[in-house]
């Protein structure tokens, strides 16, 4: 058993005091603890942002790189060692925005990865534009008559593009969350958690404005249909649904799962040098018939 | 000695390659080194374009301009491509042209007697055997193999089609075409700069490669797709190319040899990659295959004009190491250098190709996979108490682990860090972790293979050249030297960090380079604070050659 001190980390927090952050930090932590992951076990990849500064803030593996950058980095990982629970923390504006098309693509790809958006609406490192999710009118420094753009609908794109797995959580909703972050890194596949964190430095929108509109998906919902998924993906405004949105029944080929079954089933780490008889095979393709007769 | 040069030219579409691949593997076998490139347009069907052969009894491994033997399967390509016959050379053509032609109708015969006009390629190949004199037999066994997968049926109508267009040429070839190739016993194998490179990278132990289609690199991932699993490689084509380059980064992070190729434009993507590959000290492998830009420029062809790009290429300070091989065989053991001095030093690595080198097919006699040295830098985890992924050390190098493999917590950072990995604002830190960085700098610099040098000897003239011109510049010293010109080559295929090296003394240098600024002329300038007299610069798309750069030099 793994206990939630085992993840502290020595790292100073960079977060404003009483960003709706720490409650995601504290979900994934709790949901670690309850499937007894071992930090050498975790592999977390990040970019640039507010929350792509979270691995710091565990004890686990993790490669903080590029903004935007991070899917393909933890692609990769999953392949080559499928044994880490490789898990992206990203932002709206780093997922959406600088890597939106690592987002669609990986969305096709399905690697065996969890995604954790911390979706606040808003650049909050940069000091408050707009990001791809922030709602159409909303004025900040730079959006200065509003934004004129159409939000991006992630979820709903995720669900079109082929994810098998498509939640929505809420930084102020706890033991929701670690409850969808533990489904998420439990299932075999690509699974993506869109998390709401209000912006309480610069943000469009008070806490309190999420709060009147957020509710638990009913416990009748059936996650299995792709077309009311996509309806509740698409309910923005009024009222915004929390849960699992998509399960799919039946999930696409695990991105790597040819390679496993057909060239190697372990860790490509084990692989090493390969014998110098493989290539002299493939090189003496090249050569003369005389050349084959003699080798 | 034996030197001739074939140039077969069509439309694309046509065939151009199969005839050129038959005839080239067919004087291949017959044991002479054959040298091929094409140069295309880049389109998929029409237009004009031609491929080249060269065969002769040692390996030149270089282009020639001039034709001794030429078919044109199109009056376009014809009129195109004619000017480059010798005044002594042979036109193989469809109907009758007069003297120092020989006529074979390869479309009507195709037509006539095998009832398909798509196996005039085959009566072409057929005819140029004849009238290289190859042997018949030999022809054959080449076309079985070249189509083997094909039918039978497909298979023999084939043969029976060379062998016509043989017959019909031997005939004419009469008192006409003056060549013998009498069967020689010369090993070798007939390869491409895409292949080797590939090659070298899976002896390299390369088990991961993410990339882009772009010409001229797309031959390297296909080939390594095409063989994964003997080679047990993963290969995945990316969404652009910086997702390749961050798969490559992911890979190498995760534990395994990891690379990534592509051209200049996909390279400018990448960029932001190799500085973050620098930055986080993960080794990785990059090919590029230089074409002619800016932006798309002309997709097809060949330049050398990503040189200082290569060397700048990402923002900030940090160690990378550039490597411009010179042929197939040297391409294949730089880059397996290139991915043991990456994972030495955890830092990206370079390989700049071509179109030149990745499109064409040389003759490698030598090939000793013997030679091959390849070693693990990575450490081992039962050897450390407390790890630490930027330990500040004597050489700059931290250990390498492999997260997973232990309890040790392997931490990457592309912000500036402290040791364990973490972000950091201490400046007085960060100080230390740059000289950290350029510690191994310095180390690689003592790594690098000087250049080399060419009948130095009593030379008071001196050719500088980089990458895959190697070739044609030594012929070219051979050429002039024959002349009576007191000239040597210095030739650098480990540009960057250059080497501490003592240049020879010369009266004149003159850079030759495939592109217009003189790249390596500047790059000496800064590092060697050479001054060079003569400039010889090709930036037409085409590669460069001992004709070329004789008649660039009467001018020296």
């Amino acid at each position: 058993m793994v206990s939630i001190e085992e993840y502290r980390s020595d790292a100073e927090n960079q977060w404003c005091p009483g960003c709706p952050n720490f409650g995601i930090l504290k979900a994934l932590k709790t949901a670690l603890v309850e499937l007894a992951k071992q930090p050498e076990e975790l592999c977390l990849v990040s970019g640039i942002g507010q929350a792509a500064k979270l691995p710091h803030y565990l004890k686990c593996n993790f490669f903080n790189g590029l903004h935007g950058r991070a899917l393909p980095v933890a692609t990769a990982i999953s392949v080559v060692n499928p044994e880490l629970t490789t898990i992206v923390v990203t932002g709206d504006g780093d997922c959406y925005g600088e890597g939106g098309n690592h987002f669609l693509h990986a969305c096709r790809r399905n690697p065996n990865i969890t995604l954790i958006v911390h979706n606040n609406q808003i650049y909050g490192l940069t000091k408050g534009q707009a990001s791809p999710t922030t709602d159409p009118g909303d004025k900040t420094r730079l959006q200065v008559e509003g934004v004129a753009l159409q939000p991006l609908q992630p979820l709903a794109i995720a669900i079109l593009q082929g994810c098998p797995f498509v939640a929505r959580g809420f930084a102020g909703d706890v033991a929701q969350l670690t409850a969808l972050l533990k489904e998420a890194i439990r299932f075999n596949g690509f699974s993506y958690v869109d998390v709401i964190q209000p912006c309480i430095t610069w943000g469009t929108h008070p806490v309190r404005w999420y709060k009147e509109r957020i509710y638990r998906l009913p416990e009748e919902y059936d996650p299995s249909q792709k077309e009311s998924a996509l309806q509740k993906a698409a309910e923005w405004g009024d009222r915004i649904p929390t849960g699992v949105l998509y399960r799919a029944v039946t999930p696409p080929r695990i991105f790597g799962e040819y390679f496993r079954m057909k060239i190697y089933a372990g860790k490509l780490t084990e692989l090493g040098f390969p014998p110098q008889r493989v290539i002299a095979e493939l090189l003496a393709g090249f050569g003369t018939v005389k050349m084959h007769e003699k080798e | 000695m034996i030197d001739l040069t074939i140039v077969i030219a069509g439309a694309a579409g046509q065939g151009i390659q199969t005839i050129g691949a038959i005839l080239a593997r067919t004087a291949s076998e017959a044991g002479y080194a054959v040298f091929s490139w094409q140069e295309y347009e880049s389109r998929i069907r029409g237009g004009s374009n031609s491929y080249r052969i060269r065969v002769s009894d040692i390996s030149l491994n270089a282009p020639r301009a001039r034709a001794d033997i030429f078919i044109a399967l199109d009056s376009s390509s014809k009129a195109k491509y004619r000017p480059l016959l010798k005044p002594e050379g042979i036109m193989v053509d469809e109907q009758e042209t007069g003297d120092y032609a020989i006529t074979v109708p390869f479309v009507h015969i195709a037509e006539e007697e095998f009832g398909n006009k798509l196996v005039a390629n085959t009566v072409a190949a057929g005819a140029l055997a004849a009238a290289l004199s190859l042997e018949l037999e030999s022809l054959s066994a080449v076309i079985a193999a070249e189509f083997a997968g094909k039918s039978e049926e497909i298979i023999a109508k084939n043969q029976a089609a060379a062998a016509a267009g043989y017959q019909r040429a031997k005939r004419e070839c009469e008192c006409v075409c003056p060549w013998e190739l009498p069967k020689q016993e010369q090993r070798g194998y007939f390869i491409g700069g895409n292949e080797a490179l590939a090659l070298g990278a899976a002896a390299a132990g390369c088990r991961f490669i993410a990339a882009y289609p772009m010409t001229p690199s797309t031959g390297i991932i296909t080939f390594l797709a095409k063989h994964k699993e003997q080679l047990q490689i993963f290969t995945e084509q990316a969404e652009d190319e910086i997702a390749a380059i961050n798969f490559a980064i992911g890979a190498s992070y995760a534990g395994v040899r990891a690379m990534t190729a592509t051209s200049g434009g996909g390279f400018a993507l990448m960029v932001e990659g190799i500085s973050l590959a620098g930055m986080t000290e993960t080794p990785v492998v990059i090919v590029l295959g230089q074409r002619p830009a800016p932006a798309t420029g002309l997709p097809t062809r060949t330049e050398q004009a990503d040189l200082l790009f290569a060397i700048n290429a990402g923002h900030g300070e940090f160690p990378k190491l550039v490597l411009a091989p010179a042929d197939p065989k040297d391409a294949f053991y730089k880059i397996v250098r290139a991915f043991n001095l990456a994972e030495k030093y955890q830092t990206p690595a370079i390989v700049l190709s071509d179109q030149f080198l990745a499109d064409s097919n040389f003759t490698i006699t030598d090939f000793a996979l013997g030679a091959l040295k390849n070693s693990s830098y990575r450490a081992d985890p039962t050897q450390i108490t407390e790890y630490k992924r930027y330990q500040l050390t004597e050489t700059g190098r931290s250990p390498l682990l492999v997260p997973g493999e232990s309890a040790h917590l392997v931490c990457c950072d592309s912000d500036e860090h402290d040791e364990a990995g973490h972000i950091t604002e201490d400046l007085q830190l960060r100080n230390r972790m740059v000289e950290k960085r350029l510690k191994k700098w310095a180390l690689l610099k003592q790594e690098i293979m000087p250049p080399e040098g060419y009948l130095l000897a009593e030379a008071d003239r001196i050719l500088l050249s980089w990458g895959s011109s190697r070739n044609a510049v030594f012929e070219t010293v051979e050429r002039l030297r024959e002349q009576g010109m007191r000239v040597g080559a210095l030739h650098f295929t480990e540009l960057w960090p250059l080497p501490a090296f003592s240049f020879p003394k010369a009266d004149s240098f003159c850079t030759v380079e495939s592109n217009a600024t003189a790249q390596l002329e500047r790059l000496l300038q800064s590092e060697y604070g050479v001054t060079v007299q003569k400039r010889i610069s090709r930036y037409d798309g085409l590669p460069l050659d001992a004709d070329y750069i004789m008649e660039a030099v009467k001018q020296w």
